[in-house]
Parts: structure tokens; C-alpha cells; sequence
């Protein structure tokens, strides 16, 4: 099994990600489940770096490098359109950032997600603008610097899951590299389903995170074991369920292996745990309504 | 024309009459009496719902909408024949006409034909998709209702919505009535198809989009004959994968646009070898460029949309009055028809452009044009540029009589456009 997806290699070595890009692993993980009979949307975002430049790229699925704001309805007329050809046994993908799902393209998603239409969307969230150089985002965590936040983010991350799920959307994930086998079994869920679907994929960047570049997988799962990123999943807007309990680490052992929170001060620590906290309460009480 | 209530029983109160008027207009003339062979046939309708049955007509299955008004009568239209089975195929009610826009893109590149209609802030909402759709090589084909952009804010006819769309790479025709539309989007489709181009058809806010006409609605058979299924040669391929829109060298973004360039230069003969076809067929043709009593006209009025069939009355008031004057009406604006206008225009002595529209900074869009399609001209004519009808303001016969006089009367060339400010 595990060759056998191995030889698709859908997401081509050779690509322009930086060094230990998290972005490129976790493309990669989603693309050997969705397999070859799939159409893939990407938009600028460093989805276009990996692409490589013409004649080369680096996707084995066809790939349409549409506009920054748009990678829903994109992909909804690409399912479209096939729909009316009777080709709906193909699976359309959208790839979009953090600030092309929280910020510029969340008016789109939220259109596409209200209509239902048939299209698996990940955002691949790394928390900042990277591709044009690490400026803040609205995934952007608290007092983390950016190249627009040089004294730290002032304002906490936007709860992008719980505004999908306020579209009863049939399913919505979070998911990160560090469990590549939690993030397959989703998309293999996500792929079993009609309508739209959300991941919300956390991939480190070395890069903007000021992080050496051969610790994102680490980092991906100091995320979830610190319950700043804990791994769930929403259906229909009403069911959530908790697919880890986390370990509870101090927020420190995810945040201080990072030079984008080197600044931070022992009171900003203490508030990064007590948000993280109320969030993991809330979270747990919506688990246990169960729909 | 005859009064269409002639024959009807006579009705006592003034609300029996509107009532009538009311059924009148929503069923087909055809049942009406004492009406001639040819308004027989027809059927009463607003420009708006002519282009709907245009796009039930193409056969189009993948159409993405935003409501804006005027446009909101083609959304509602094709909506409802969408849940009667009307039209088959796909209504994707979109959040705004920028995702409209790129469905309809996105739809179009997996080989369906595809549609949407906005108008005004809508098309301007869209701006950076028109241009992608033309990069993309797409044959959307779109209705635009020309309505003012604000501030300040307003819903009247004015053609600037579109005209500031010149440069994004859309084929732009412009229409004079409901029947023009209708028979413009059947066009639009065989051409855009042929050199993968999108097209934009344009007709104006309630002077056409909500007037009620006579329209020939063709028959499907007709419709089918002259535009073939789709067939376009790039679509997505899962069993030959390939990556579409790459980063591109400066050299490769060149090559590009210069081949869609040279593709949109081949839409004028398309166009015309398109509707020749269409008459053919139909009956009805329209040029690229029509002109009007050109022969001894020492004065041509040159419009484009509705104000043509004022203009159209008002030269046949001024030649009974012995006044020689021609009318030449632009309906292709891009690609920009310079060789059929030099060819009409060519002798001339005197031209006014009415424009109903303003580049502010320097005036009437048309005129720009059309001087500049004529600047090479050995005996260029002397050109007059009149702004009027801005805003959705009335022009009337009377009004273009008056621009007539005008520039009749002056004898040195004027470089400014000449505001008309009628009440």
C-alpha cells in the first residue's frame, strides 16, 4: 500500500519550496490520498513557487494556478463543469493559504461553502504571508512577529474552523503534518463525501517562523501536544469530535523553539496559555453536546 | 405606429385599460388582431429577457450569476426556467460577480459553454477577472447592462461601466435593442469560440434592458445549425496531466499576449463572416458597423446602442427637411472596426460622435477611437465629439437635431467634447 502511493508521487521532486517547508509536506500527504483522478487549484501563495517556473512543474495532477481571492468558486466551476460532462467521478481540490482562506478569500469560500458545491478545500496555513516575505495575517498567532508586526501581533489568531462550521458545511478538519496519518484518514473521509469540505492544515515554515529547517514535523506536533492546534473535526456544523488528546504541554515548549516569539515577555507566555486553555474547554464542551 | 389597443374592446375605467395593457404585454402578440404579418410573429419582451432566451437558445449549461440591478430580470429568468427544466444545466448563485466570474473561467476550461450578465459596479467588481479570462484564452460570453458607476449613486444608462473595460481583452458589442441583444449573444458564442476570446454584449440600463419590444425569438433548430456543440482543445486531463497558468520568462508573457493580440485582430472578419451567417439563417444582419443614408451626407452622426435609433429618426426629420445628413452606428467596439470606419467615413466632411459616456480627463470614448482609427486618413474629416445622455439623461430626436446644427455650424475644428446639457 504504502509503495504504491509512493509511486504516484503527485507533488514531483525538484520543487522551490524553501528547506524543510511544511507547505510542500503537507501538499504532498494530501495529494497521494486524493491520487491521480484529480483537478488541483492553486493560487499565488508559495503553491506558485512549488509549481516552478514554465516549462517545469512539479504537479502530477492537472493544476490551475487561478487568482489569489478565488480558489472556491474556481474549483466549484471546475466541479461544475465536469458534473455537467458526467465526469463527477473526478475530485476537485482547491489549494489555498492562510491569507488566501482567512483574509482575502474567505468572502469566496463562504459563498462556495453556502452552495454546497463539491470541492475539497485546504487551507495550508502558515500562519503569515510568507510567499512575499512574512507580512502578519489574520492566522497570524499573538504577539508573533512579522515583517508588518515588527514588535509582535497585536491581535489573536481568527478561529477560521468555527466560521466554517457556522455553514453547516457537511465536514471540517484541522490537521497537521506531524500526524500524516490523521491528515490522510481525513481527506480519505473527505473524499468519501458530497459538498464542501474543509481542512484546516497547520504547516510550520521555517522561514517565517525563524526556525531551523529540520524541525517541522517537531513542530507540527509540539502544536498539537501544547493544544495550540488540537486535532477535530466538525460535521454539518454540529458534531464535533476530538480525534487526539493532547498531551497539555506548556505553551512554551512549542513557542520558545521559535525566533518569531523570542521577544515574548513571561506575562504574553501566561496569556498565550490561558487563551489556549479557554479554547480547549470550549472545544471539549462542543464534543460533548455531539450534535 | 399603430396604436396596438386598436381592435380591443372598449373598456370603461383607466384600470381595465392598464390591466389590459398589463396581459397585453405578457402574452404573444401573435393572438392579437389586426396586427401585420411580421409584429406577428413576435413576441413582447424586455432586452433583458431576450438575452435570457439567447442563452436557453446556445444551449448554455453552466451559467454563474450575481444580481445587480438593471441585470437582476436575465438571474431571475434563468433561474426560474433552471428549476422548470427550461434550462439544463447548472445555475451557480455566487457571492459576488467577481467569483461569478471565476467560475465562469474556471467551468469554461473543462470545456462547457458558459454565461453570466452584471452590470456596472458588478463589472467593475470583476475587473481583474475579465482580464484573466482573456489570458486564460476563455469564450465566457457575458451580458452587461450599462448602468452609471457611482458616486454618485445612480441606475440610468451610461456606458462607461463597460468602456472602462476596453483594455482587459473582451470582444465588446453594442446594442440598440432587445433583438440586437438576443441575436448578439447567439453571435458572441460562434465567435468567441472560434478564436477563444471571451465576449461581452452590452445594452443599456432600462432604455433597453427593461423596454418592451417585438422580439424574433429563432427557433432551436435554427439556433443549433448555426452554432455548433462546443468543442474546445484544452481542458483538464487527468491521463495527460499539465499545469495551467505557470509563473512565465518576460519573453514567454510577450509571446502570449501577442498571439491573443493576433487572434483578436481575426475577430472583425470572424464577426462579419458570423453574421453574414446569421442572415443567412435568420434573416436579420447587423454589421460590425452600419451606416445610414451616408451617400451626400455632409454631416455623420456616428453613435453606438440605443441613442442609434433616435439618431435614426432624427436624420430621417433633417434629410425631409432637406438637411443631408448620414448615421453611421459602431456595434463592434473591440476589436475597434478602424478599417470599416475609415472605409465609411473616408470623404466625409464633417463627423459628430455622441457618446454616452465620459474618460474624464479627456472625453467621449468612442470619439477617441474613432479619431484615432482616422488619424492616418489622407482627407480626414473634421470630428466633433458631443457628450450626451450621461447619467441615463434623454436624448432626444430633438437633441440630435440640435447636435447636427452644431457642428453644421462650426467651421474650425474643436478638440474639447461639447457637453450637451439639455433638462
Amino acid at each position: 500500500m504504502a509503495s504504491s502511493v509512493q509511486e504516484l508521487n503527485l507533488l514531483r521532486p525538484g520543487h522551490a519550496a524553501c528547506a524543510g517547508c511544511g507547505l510542500a509536506i503537507g501538499m504532498k500527504l494530501v495529494l497521494e490520498v486524493m491520487g491521480p483522478r484529480t483537478v488541483a487549484v492553486i493560487v499565488p501563495s508559495c503553491e506558485g513557487a512549488i509549481g516552478g517556473v514554465y516549462p517545469n512543474t512539479s504537479y502530477g495532477v492537472p493544476t490551475f494556478h487561478s487568482a489569489f481571492e478565488i480558489a472556491a468558486p474556481t474549483a466549484a466551476g471546475i466541479a461544475n463543469g465536469l458534473k455537467i460532462q458526467g465526469r463527477d467521478d473526478i475530485q476537485v481540490l482547491a489549494f489555498a493559504g492562510d491569507g488566501g482562506t482567512f483574509d482575502i478569500g474567505l468572502q469566496s469560500l463562504s459563498g462556495v461553502a453556502k452552495n454546497n458545491d463539491d470541492i475539497l478545500y485546504v487551507c495550508l496555513d502558515n500562519e503569515a504571508y510568507m510567499n512575499t516575505g512574512i507580512q502578519v495575517s489574520s492566522a497570524t498567532p499573538s504577539y508573533a512577529w512579522t515583517n508588518t508586526t515588527p514588535e509582535g501581533n497585536p491581535r489573536r489568531k481568527k478561529n477560521i474552523m468555527e466560521i466554517m462550521a457556522a455553514h453547516y458545511n457537511p465536514y471540517s478538519a484541522t490537521a497537521t503534518i506531524g500526524y500524516p496519518r490523521d491528515l490522510q484518514q481525513k481527506i480519505t473521509k473527505a473524499k468519501g463525501i458530497r459538498g464542501t469540505k474543509f481542512i484546516h492544515l497547520l504547516v510550520p515554515c521555517p522561514t517565517g517562523w525563524r526556525t531551523p529547517s529540520d524541525i517541522s514535523p517537531e513542530l507540527s506536533i509540539l502544536a498539537v501536544e501544547t493544544n495550540v492546534f488540537p486535532l477535530y473535526e466538525v460535521e454539518e456544523g454540529r458534531k464535533y469530535t476530538i480525534n487526539h488528546e493532547p498531551r497539555r504541554l506548556p505553551v512554551q515548549a512549542y513557542l520558545l523553539k521559535q525566533g518569531r516569539f523570542k521577544h515574548l515577555g513571561e506575562e504574553q507566555i501566561r496569556q498565550v496559555q490561558r487563551d489556549v486553555d479557554e479554547e480547549w474547554e470550549k472545544l471539549k464542551h462542543r464534543a460533548s453536546l455531539q450534535g | 405606429m399603430r396604436d396596438l389597443r386598436e381592435g380591443l374592446p372598449e373598456s370603461r375605467g383607466g384600470d381595465e385599460i392598464k390591466s389590459v395593457w398589463f396581459v397585453l404585454l405578457c402574452c404573444r402578440a401573435e393572438v392579437i388582431t389586426g396586427l401585420s404579418e411580421e409584429i406577428a410573429m413576435k413576441e413582447f419582451m424586455t432586452g433583458n429577457h431576450a438575452v435570457a432566451h439567447a442563452v436557453v437558445l446556445c444551449r448554455t449549461p453552466l451559467i454563474a450569476a450575481y444580481p445587480i440591478t438593471p441585470q437582476t430580470a436575465i438571474y431571475e429568468k434563468l433561474s426560474e426556467w433552471e428549476a422548470s427544466g427550461i434550462l439544463k444545466g447548472i445555475m451557480m448563485r455566487t457571492e459576488s460577480e467577481h467569483s461569478a466570474m471565476a467560475s465562469c473561467i474556471a467551468a469554461s476550461l473543462t470545456g462547457v459553454r458558459t454565461f453570466t450578465a452584471t452590470s456596472s459596479q458588478g463589472l467593475a467588481l470583476m475587473h481583474e477577472m475579465l482580464h484573466f479570462a482573456a489570458g486564460c484564452r476563455t469564450p465566457v460570453v457575458m451580458a452587461n447592462v450599462n448602468r452609471l458607476l457611482a458616486a454618485p449613486w445612480g441606475f440610468w444608462a451610461d456606458q462607461l461601466d463597460s468602456l472602462s473595460q476596453r483594455d482587459t481583452g473582451w470582444i465588446q458589442f453594442y446594442c440598440e435593442n432587445g433583438q440586437e441583444a438576443l441575436d448578439s449573444v447567439i453571435q458572441a458564442y460562434k465567435i468567441a469560440e472560434q478564436v477563444y476570446l471571451p465576449a461581452m454584449v452590452s445594452l443599456e440600463a432600462f432604455f433597453v434592458s427593461h423596454f418592451m419590444e417585438p422580439v424574433d425569438v429563432p427557433e432551436q433548430e435554427e439556433v443549433d445549425r448555426f452554432l455548433p456543440a462546443i468543442h474546445l482543445p484544452h481542458k483538464f486531463d487527468i491521463e495527460k496531466p499539465g499545469f495551467l497558468v505557470p509563473v512565465v520568462s518576460s519573453e514567454l508573457y510577450r509571446k502570449y499576449r501577442h498571439m491573443a493580440q493576433t487572434s483578436m485582430d481575426s475577430v472583425k472578419e470572424v464577426a462579419l463572416r458570423a453574421d453574414l451567417e446569421f442572415k443567412e439563417i435568420f434573416g436579420r444582419g447587423y454589421g460590425i458597423v452600419e451606416t445610414v443614408m451616408m451617400d451626400d451626407a455632409e454631416v455623420v452622426i456616428v453613435t453606438a446602442g440605443s441613442i442609434t435609433s433616435t439618431a435614426r429618426v432624427a436624420v430621417k426629420i433633417l434629410r425631409e427637411k432637406g438637411y443631408r445628413v448620414g448615421l453611421l452606428k459602431i456595434r463592434l467596439f473591440r476589436p475597434f472596426p478602424a478599417e470599416a470606419l475609415q472605409k465609411a467615413l473616408g470623404g466625409k466632411r464633417k463627423i459628430a460622435v455622441i457618446d454616452r459616456n465620459n474618460s474624464m480627463g479627456s472625453g467621449g470614448i468612442f470619439c477617441q477611437e474613432l479619431r484615432a482609427a482616422l488619424v492616418h486618413s489622407p482627407d480626414r474629416p473634421v470630428t466633433f465629439s458631443y457628450i450626451a445622455g450621461i447619467g441615463g439623461t434623454d436624448v432626444t430626436p430633438e437633441v440630435i437635431q440640435k447636435i447636427v446644427f452644431d457642428a453644421m455650424g462650426r467651421d474650425e475644428p474643436e478638440e474639447k467634447p461639447i457637453w450637451v446639457m439639455e433638462e
